[in-house]
């Protein structure tokens, strides 16, 4: 008798059905040019335009070097969290999850603050007569990245520590025993265990790296223009609809390609933080 | 991991330096927040509050912040209804068809905002929904929704589906099994799936950027056309705002997991 628990499950999936599965279906119709004509040439602009591909390019770029400097500043904290002791443990979680909470745009405004021109960085480093001119901080690609790191630490965190919980110490301690230093235990053991979590998690920060907005928008003020300003521009300021929409179905697909790669290796129920 | 109290010093230490980085954002706000002049800057001597007093003064932001609130408890009351009655029937339903409702209502949650702040604007310019009260309800509705259900269909996996089954045994429909046998089993993760959709409203930008202009102007909305226009100290009151009802509904999360998981079962 399931009919009472289809009934259950009806308004929400008729409200992100009707509502938000249905337009992004028409934003997919549009990026072919319908209902006019049909044709392709909104993706085959994005292979030839040397605007949009430049723009690409810069996106590929900064979320591939955000992700790198997460995974590995948060490897540090997961590692410190798993293996220095139950106080270390709670603290550090405690402190990484304040953050991860807080709203990217108050925090956006808060790296403004920090690293603008006569910001409070800028006078203190001129201030205390290490640099002659204040530094270029914000408004390039450093504070946009600066920014996205911040944001991406905690999301790097959680799947590392969840994955350092389970290696199996006597794994390190028999690499130990044949001899290996502490550090050549840690590269050639330690390390090679947690692969697949630091797979998963480097995914995972690429993925929300992919869709930034906010951070860039504002970090980036408007000289780092990545794919979702870029979007975001041609369909407020340029009305280029269908172009707009082209980006966004190869943006969505890029992100589902990763999602369904992370779910083959670790499971989508999992993946969604069910069960 | 057996390490040497060298080696566990420097690897707290450089933790350590990476906490704090992320709690710098934090620190310098409330002081800017309460500077006392009308730049951003540290407080040169005394500390004021007039920045936060410019919040409840000043009619524009004195609506914003009431547009905020009720948009946030109107969403939240949405979400919290549909997708505790999805996770209910997604954890009844199992399967084919209960894995395809969980893709649907997590959809939300994994596409990049901009492709769906790009769908919805199009649509809701078309259905009149466009700079409406109702329209941002229904728009951070759809985007709480995958949290709620996801928190909801946690607490489920903990309980013992036999309690529905001993309950509809005694002849109560599903309906009433759920009201009166279910809910109040998951009520802990029904409300900390509330007060996340209620955050998540609350902190919400990329999609209100796009649905609506100056009819409804949310807090977020009106601090980003601060930020881009010219930053003033009210801006970081606002955003010292922001970050305190987050701190508040977090801790209330987690206190009440806590004080569930302390008492005795049985």
């Amino acid at each position: 008798m399931t009919r009472p628990y289809l009934l259950f499950v009806l308004p929400a999936v008729a409200l992100v059905g009707l509502m938000f599965l249905l337009p992004l279906g028409w934003l997919a119709a549009l990026s072919f040019g319908l209902p006019e004509s049909f044709g392709l040439e909104h993706y085959e602009a994005i292979v030839t335009s040397p605007g949009i591909r430049s723009m690409l390019w810069t996106t590929l770029r900064l979320v591939t070097i955000t992700t790198l400097v997460s995974l590995v500043l948060g490897y540090l904290v997961a590692f410190a969290m798993a293996h220095l002791g139950e106080t270390q443990r709670l603290m550090l979680t405690l402190f990484v999850l304040v953050p991860f909470w807080l709203s990217v745009l108050a925090r956006a405004l808060a790296w403004l603050i920090l690293l603008r021109h006569n910001g409070l960085l800028n006078e203190a480093l001129t201030g205390a007569g290490l640099v002659e001119r204040p530094l270029q901080l914000v408004r390039n690609e450093l504070g946009v990245i600066i920014g996205m790191v911040h944001f991406l630490i905690p999301y790097a965190v959680f799947p590392l520590f969840a994955a350092m919980t389970t290696v199996d110490r006597r794994l390190v301690m028999a690499a130990r025993s044949v001899g290996a230093r502490p550090w050549r235990a840690f590269t050639d053991v330690y390390v090679p265990v947690t692969l697949p979590a630091i797979f998963g998690a480097g995914v995972l920060v690429f993925i929300f790296g992919l869709g930034f907005y906010v951070t860039p928008a504002i970090l980036g003020g408007g000289r780092v223009v990545m794919l979702s300003e870029y979007i975001s521009v041609s369909v407020l300021q340029t009305l280029r609809w269908a172009q707009a929409g082209a980006l966004s179905m190869v943006l969505l697909l890029s992100v589902i390609a990763l999602v369904w790669l992370v779910a083959r290796a670790i499971g989508f129920r999992r993946l969604a933080g069910v069960g | 991991m057996d390490l040497s109290d060298r080696a566990r010093r420097r690897i707290a230490l450089a933790a350590w330096v990476v906490v704090l980085f992320l709690l710098l954002p934090g620190f310098v706000t409330l002081p800017v927040a309460l500077n006392d002049s009308r730049f951003m800057q540290l407080p040169q001597g005394s500390l004021s509050l007039r920045h936060f007093e410019a919040l409840l003064t000043d009619s524009g932001w004195h609506q914003s912040f009431l547009d905020s609130f009720t948009i946030a408890l109107a969403a939240m009351a949405i979400a919290c209804a549909f997708g505790t009655f999805c996770a209910l029937g997604v954890w009844r339903l199992g399967g084919r068809i209960a894995a395809v409702v969980l893709v649907i209502a997590m959809t939300p949650m994994i596409l990049p905002p901009v492709v769906s702040a790009l769908a919805m604007y199009r649509v809701w310019v078309q259905l009149d929904l466009y700079d409406s009260w109702a329209g941002v309800v229904i728009a951070h509705a759809i985007i709480a929704l995958p949290y709620v259900v996801t928190t909801v269909s946690t607490s489920l996996a903990l309980l013992d589906a036999r309690l529905e089954q001993a309950a509809r045994s005694l002849g109560a429909t599903p309906w009433r099994a759920a009201i009166d046998v279910l809910l109040p089993n998951i009520r802990g993760g029904v409300i900390s799936g509330a007060v996340f959709a209620f955050i998540i409203s609350w902190d919400e930008i990329v999609v209100t950027l796009f649905i609506s202009t100056r009819a409804v102007y949310t807090l977020p909305r009106r601090m980003w056309d601060g930020i881009r226009e010219n930053v003033d100290p009210t801006v970081a009151a606002v955003a010292v705002v922001l970050m305190a009802i987050t701190i508040l509904g977090v801790a209330i999360v987690m206190i009440h997991s806590r004080l569930r998981r302390a008492r005795p079962k049985g």
